[in-house]
């Protein structure tokens, strides 16, 4: 018999390794994966973005000379007080619980001398966070863990939370395996019961009751504190226009790239929309309002690098939020503790089991054990570095644009590198005057 | 006694002043006129006042109540005396939807009947309803006690944590992972005092209760219990 080359091997595109290897995990344990960070999958995102810098139409900013302002207000609409931050990088809001209390001061630390604020999470405000943080964003989530009027008030911003980008639509998990003793007593919970916050507010629902929750947290707070409310990426060109209608001074606007302590992986991977995507329907819903610039747009999910932060404010956010990126800056993922990772099955980069509490760098951790290990004033100092870092990068790519001030980065500065990113972003494909859905499109 | 007309004056001017009354304070007993279902009337107050409200509020009067004393001669709107703190509240007429939700402390006294939600994710707060409570009542409700003298519509309790409920009525269902429970000796002591503290005493005994509280099967993930949610 004749010896011919065989077929080889040929893997299903359909079937690939790894969704093989997911069905035999569910038929072996019966559970959904759960597990934290962001979407993990390829999408649309700021790299098929670029900026087409200055030439003969326009010119340029000299780097070591020429002023590129950074700053930001936010809450000017109705707050009394509203927030002057010098740079247009907040931090996320990440609780207590998902996080170790020296994670959260390191969090702090970073923001307050970067000129940033920072944000509570599930969970209520820490002495740890209120102390080192200068201007501290207090979240309002359907739980109400924690939730208290004297927090309230020394607070310096309120946002409330209706959805997050990894989950909109879903609500909170933290396994009972970060239960400590004081993550029960700010949450009123046992011990070591897997904790659930609710999808839904529990006392009011659809935009008609917000406006009316809005008021009353105004009333509370005495008309001092700015009021944000955060929307996971779904429908923003309504959900941004539902918010400004019931009062709100600051939109917060979350892809599917933003992180979550803890959600099932369908759920992170199969809800949502990128926030390449999402960026524009909110500004265009501001603009029709005639609220932009008034109403101020954090956006959020998949912010990496200053040419993250120009591109996201060249499409009209007026600042960002970070907030995967920001645990990396302070030491999560970081190949140092490689053999650790190892023994938990995963390895640096890639390891995402932060509901199982026992993350090696002492981030996502309540062991006391594990979380002795981070410094917070050297993870302050990484992140304050990084924060620089972006805003420098933010700065050289406005120059390069002739911008002296980031919020003057406009759409016309970008191209697009792909069909998919122009239609999402309403930025040419670079090289033509095309936009897909637009101007003769189809 | 301080008279204040809201219709006259305005809820800002009102809230403004009681929040003013923080730390010390000689001006004790306030009257709210003209309430007309103006919503967060007496919002977010912080000192041991008296704060009586001559008609219907709206929306989440008594809001994070602490210390104050709150009477509403009439009828209250959703989510009256969310997320209270200490303090009492007394409603005179009906409440509706979310009454005390969220609470984590004080007493909340509806002297009619409570809507849907009533006590949901309550947190410590005790709360005497002396008429029917709606649906979905003490959803997630993590701690505190609801004391019910008439019914309670379906899925009562439902996800239940530690917060205890007595009804002394019928119970249209229970919800998930929501029991009922025997009646000890420490729970009649409790009854009667709450029955006492809530205006009670004189319409319902503790031994008139049932009992329902969690039966925790749900507190970690198991998927045969799946079904359940």
């Amino acid at each position: 018999m004749t010896d011919f080359p065989k077929t080889p091997p040929r893997f299903s595109a359909t079937f690939t390794p790894a969704v093989n290897a997911e069905i035999r995990r569910a038929a072996a344990s019966g559970i959904y994966d759960i597990r934290g960070g962001g979407t993990k999958r390829h999408l649309p995102h700021f790299d098929d973005l670029l900026f087409l810098g200055a030439s003969i139409s326009r010119y340029p900013l000299e780097g070591y000379r020429e002023k590129c302002s950074t700053d930001v207000w936010l809450g000017t609409r109705f707050a009394k007080k509203p927030i002057h931050l010098d740079i247009p990088i907040t931090i996320a809001g990440m609780s207590f619980g998902a996080l170790s209390g020296p994670a959260k001061e390191a969090l702090g630390r970073g923001a307050s001398a970067a000129g940033t604020s920072t944000t509570t999470g599930d969970g209520g405000m820490t002495e740890e966070e209120r102390g080192h943080s200068k201007t501290l964003v207090y979240q309002y989530l359907p739980s109400r863990y924690g939730m208290n009027p004297d927090d309230l008030r020394r607070c310096d911003a309120i946002e409330i939370v209706v959805g997050q980008g990894a989950k909109p639509g879903g609500g909170g998990m933290l396994l009972g395996q970060k239960i400590s003793d004081r993550v029960a007593n700010m949450r009123n919970l046992p011990k070591g019961i897997d904790q659930r916050s609710a999808c839904r507010h529990p006392d009011w629902t659809g935009p008609d009751d917000l406006e009316i929750k809005i008021h009353e947290l105004r009333e509370i707070t005495d008309w001092e504190k700015p009021i944000y409310v955060k929307v996971g990426g779904a429908r923003p060109y309504y959900d941004t226009a539902l918010a400004v209608k019931a009062g709100a001074d600051v939109v917060v606007l979350d892809g599917m790239q933003g992180g979550t302590a803890a959600t099932q992986d369908v759920f992170i991977e199969h809800v949502g929309m990128p926030i390449l995507a999402c960026i524009p329907q909110a500004v265009k819903a501001l603009q029709d309002l005639g609220m932009h610039r008034k109403v101020q747009l954090i956006v959020s999910g998949g912010i990496r690098s200053g040419a993250d932060v120009a591109k996201a404010m060249a499409l009209g956010a007026d600042a960002v939020a970070i907030g995967t990126a920001a645990l990396i800056a302070l030491g999560d993922n970081d190949p140092v503790h490689e053999e650790e990772y190892r023994k938990l099955g995963t390895t640096a980069d890639a390891y995402d089991d932060w509901h199982e509490g026992r993350d090696p760098a002492g981030i996502t951790t309540q062991d006391p054990e594990l979380y002795k290990r981070f410094d917070p004033i050297l993870g302050g100092r990484r992140l304050k570095n990084y924060l620089k870092v972006m805003t420098l990068e933010a700065q050289t790519i406005a120059r390069a644009c002739g911008k002296n001030h980031l919020h003057n980065l406009e759409p016309e500065d970008l191209c697009s590198l792909t069909i998919e990113a122009a239609a999402m972003a309403g930025v040419p494909l670079a090289g033509t005057n095309w936009i897909p859905g637009r101007n003769g499109g189809f | 006694m301080q008279t204040f007309d809201l219709e006259k004056e305005g809820l800002r001017a009102l809230n403004s002043s009681l929040h003013a009354l923080k730390g010390q304070t000689n001006m004790t007993r306030w009257e709210v006129i003209n309430p007309k279902g103006a919503h967060a009337i007496a919002a977010g107050v912080d000192a041991e006042v008296e704060i009586t409200v001559r008609g219907s509020t709206g929306y989440y009067c008594a809001g994070m109540n602490k210390q104050a004393t709150i009477l509403i001669k009439g009828s209250a709107g959703p989510g009256v005396a969310e997320n209270m703190m200490s303090g009492k509240v007394v409603i005179d007429g009906d409440a509706s939807q979310y009454a005390g939700a969220t609470g984590r402390g004080g007493l909340l006294v509806i002297k009619g009947n409570a809507s849907s939600r009533c006590g949901i994710s309550m947190k410590g707060i005790d709360i005497v309803v002396h008429g029917n409570i709606g649906h979905m009542s003490a959803f997630m409700a993590q701690s505190g006690n609801l004391v019910v003298l008439g019914d309670a519509g379906e899925a009562l309790g439902d996800s239940l944590y530690e917060a205890r409920l007595f009804v002394r009525g019928n119970v249209r269902s229970l919800g998930a992972d929501c029991i009922e429970k025997e009646m000890r000796p420490e729970h009649f002591e409790l009854l009667e005092r709450l029955l006492k503290a809530g205006e009670a005493d004189a319409k319902a005994r503790p031994e008139q209760f049932r009992r329902y509280g969690s039966a925790r099967k749900l507190y970690n993930f198991n998927i045969d219990n799946a079904s359940a949610y």
